[in-house]
Parts: C-alpha cells; sequence; structure tokens
C-alpha cells in the first residue's frame, strides 16, 4: 500500500505519521507511529499507556497487517475522532465521560490562554480569588 | 470589586486574535483578557453560545456553573436579558453578603456534554486545524457536520460562520435563531435566576 505524511491532532498536539489507507477511507498508521502521535503502546496485553492498558477485542478489528485502524482503535479508547482522508489529517478530542467526570467534581477545569500580546495566563494564577469566567465573541 | 479579591477574566473566542483587538483596546481592562481560537473553553467547560459565564471561588471551585450573562443592556430589545440580575447577584456574591449555590444545586444546574457534543467538537478541531493551516474549503465540511452533531452549539453554528464566509450577524445567522426558536427551543441557556420573563422572538 502507497503510503503518505498524515497528520494526527491530539488534543491540540499535532504529529505528522505515516499513513495508508484503504477503498473503504479507514487510515492506518503502524503501531510505532501511533505510540509517537498518541503514546499508547501496543503490547501483547492491548494498547497500553503508563500502568492502563485496552485490550484489544479479538472481533474488533483495530491492528491488522496494514497497521491500526486509526477510528478503531479512537473507539477503543472511547476518544472522539474526525478524519478527513483526503486531506491527510485527524483530529481526536475529549470523551463526554471524561469531560463530564471533570465537571462533576465541581473542581474549574484548568486552562493556559494568551492575551493580546500573546502572554500566556493561567487560571490557577488567581487561586484565592473569586472569579467571574466570561465567554464572548465579536461575531 | 476588586478590593473583595475578586478578578473578572474575560475570553474572546474567535478565529483570530485580531478580530477581538478593537474590542479589548476600546474596554481597556484591567483584568485578563484572553484570546481562544480553539474553543478550548467551550470544550472544557461544554460552553454552547456566548456570552457564557461561570463563578469559581476561591478554591478554584464552579461556585455558579455556565450562565448567560450581558455587559450591559444594549441588546436588551433583541435578546430580552436585563444585565443588572446577574450584575447583583454577582456583586452580592463577591461581598460576601449572599452565598452561591451549594455544591448540589451546582451539579443540578450543570449540562454535561453528550458523546455527540465532543463529537462535534472533534469535528470542529478539524475544521478549525484545516481553516488555520489555509485550508478553507476543506475546512466547511467539518463545520457543517459538526453544527449537525451539536446543533445547539451555537460557538460552533453561529462561531463558524465567519469561517464558513458567511455574515455571523445576517440573514442566515437570524434564520438559524427563527429555526431554532420555532422548533420550541432557547437560543440563549440562562440559569432561572437570571432568566428573562419573557424571551423575543427573532
Amino acid at each position: 500500500m502507497p503510503t503518505f505524511a498524515f497528520t494526527v491532532v491530539d488534543e491540540g498536539t499535532e504529529t505528522v505519521v505515516e499513513g495508508s489507507t484503504t477503498d473503504h477511507g479507514a487510515v492506518f498508521i503502524p503501531p510505532a507511529e501511533i505510540e509517537r502521535a498518541l503514546r499508547w503502546q501496543l503490547k501483547p496485553e492491548g494498547f497500553c499507556l503508563n500502568d492502563v492498558c485496552y485490550p484489544v477485542p479479538p472481533d474488533v478489528p483495530v491492528v491488522s497487517t496494514n497497521g491500526v485502524d486509526l477510528a478503531a482503535l479512537a473507539s477503543l479508547l472511547d476518544r472522539p475522532i474526525a478524519v478527513d482522508v483526503a486531506e491527510r489529517a485527524a483530529f481526536l478530542g475529549t470523551a463526554a465521560a471524561r469531560r463530564a467526570e471533570t465537571l462533576g467534581t465541581l473542581e474549574a477545569p484548568g486552562f493556559t490562554l494568551p492575551d493580546l500580546e500573546g502572554k500566556p495566563h493561567s487560571l490557577s494564577d488567581h487561586r484565592g480569588k473569586k472569579v467571574l469566567l466570561a465567554a464572548y465573541a465579536s461575531w | 470589586m476588586k478590593d473583595y479579591g475578586f478578578t473578572v477574566i474575560t475570553v474572546a473566542v474567535e478565529k483570530d486574535p485580531e478580530d477581538a483587538r478593537p474590542w479589548i483596546e476600546l474596554a481597556n481592562p484591567s483584568h485578563p483578557s484572553l484570546i481562544d481560537t480553539q474553543h478550548l473553553l467551550a470544550d472544557l467547560y461544554n460552553m454552547v453560545n456566548v456570552p457564557e459565564i461561570l463563578w469559581i471561588d476561591e478554591q478554584g471551585r464552579i461556585a455558579r456553573p455556565n450562565d448567560v450573562a450581558f455587559g450591559d443592556d444594549t441588546w436588551r430589545a433583541v435578546t430580552g436579558f436585563e444585565s443588572a440580575k446577574h450584575a447583583n447577584l454577582l456583586r452580592a456574591w463577591v461581598k460576601g453578603e449572599a452565598s452561591a449555590f451549594t455544591p448540589g444545586e451546582v451539579r443540578k444546574l450543570q449540562r454535561l456534554p453528550t458523546r455527540e457534543d465532543q463529537l462535534a467538537r472533534a469535528e470542529f478541531g478539524l475544521g478549525n486545524w484545516l481553516y488555520h493551516q489555509g485550508r478553507v474549503e476543506a475546512a466547511r465540511p467539518h463545520f457543517i457536520r459538526a453544527g449537525q452533531l451539536a446543533p445547539h452549539d451555537f460557538t460552533i453554528r453561529r462561531g463558524t460562520m465567519p469561517m464558513q464566509g458567511l455574515n455571523s450577524g445576517g440573514p442566515e445567522f437570524f434564520k438559524m435563531v427563527q429555526e431554532w426558536q420555532a422548533a420550541g427551543k432557547s437560543y440563549y441557556l440562562p440559569l432561572p435566576d437570571t432568566a428573562p420573563e419573557s424571551v423575543p422572538r427573532w
């Protein structure tokens, strides 16, 4: 199968990996490239990150001689994914369950964003104060 | 209200920081005035429109979940929102004259994202990445798909209009809101104590 450069954006981090595709539009990526982009490592026990392993059910075609089926892996890891084969890019988001769990703790999710001059500011800089967090837009 | 150990953090949700520059320079705020070109805050806090606000207490806990609040009454005739309602509640909380919601109440009032909402955000993320790569045409179907997956998410449906070559304050936008209201849905999702008595139909 011919391969091509494919960009995986994982929660904002971009990695260009070697990809290939089939007539069905699935995108395949070699396990070593998956590990480079997503940090999940293919081991005999499944896909592992630190101490956590997701076993690959035998009837779920995540790994084949073509490589790792990216969308099937995202599904295994319960990650939302958007794929554009023609544009050679995919974006992995955050699972609803993880967001719901975090929000349910009532701990305000931390973030760091730039101001107009590009200077980063973090929510945690304001710990000890009451904060009104207000999102707005020009549109 | 600075003397009470309080700060505002504003976050402009824009495709380009320059879109926010005139607004920020006009307001010239002393508080952090940040730019979010990736819809990070919408993803973290399940925000679905602007303006949207939250209160966070001294311990970094959510004291008031996502609510709608306008800074003034410029748009009152169109939106129905009276800015003083939220401003009075905020002032009382900051001064310690009134408590915010209890944790149980916050949880009850929170909207949590669904799988479709997060898939919509992934589609938006891919579209936004393509757009910022200069692949404007390729971005469009992802924005449209994202809006179909989360039709209540106007940070996607309205927020991507400028990236789709559409006027976000033009006929396409009004038609979108009219259809949404005709289906019995609310364009803004305020909490009960700040909700307008009546919402104008567009």
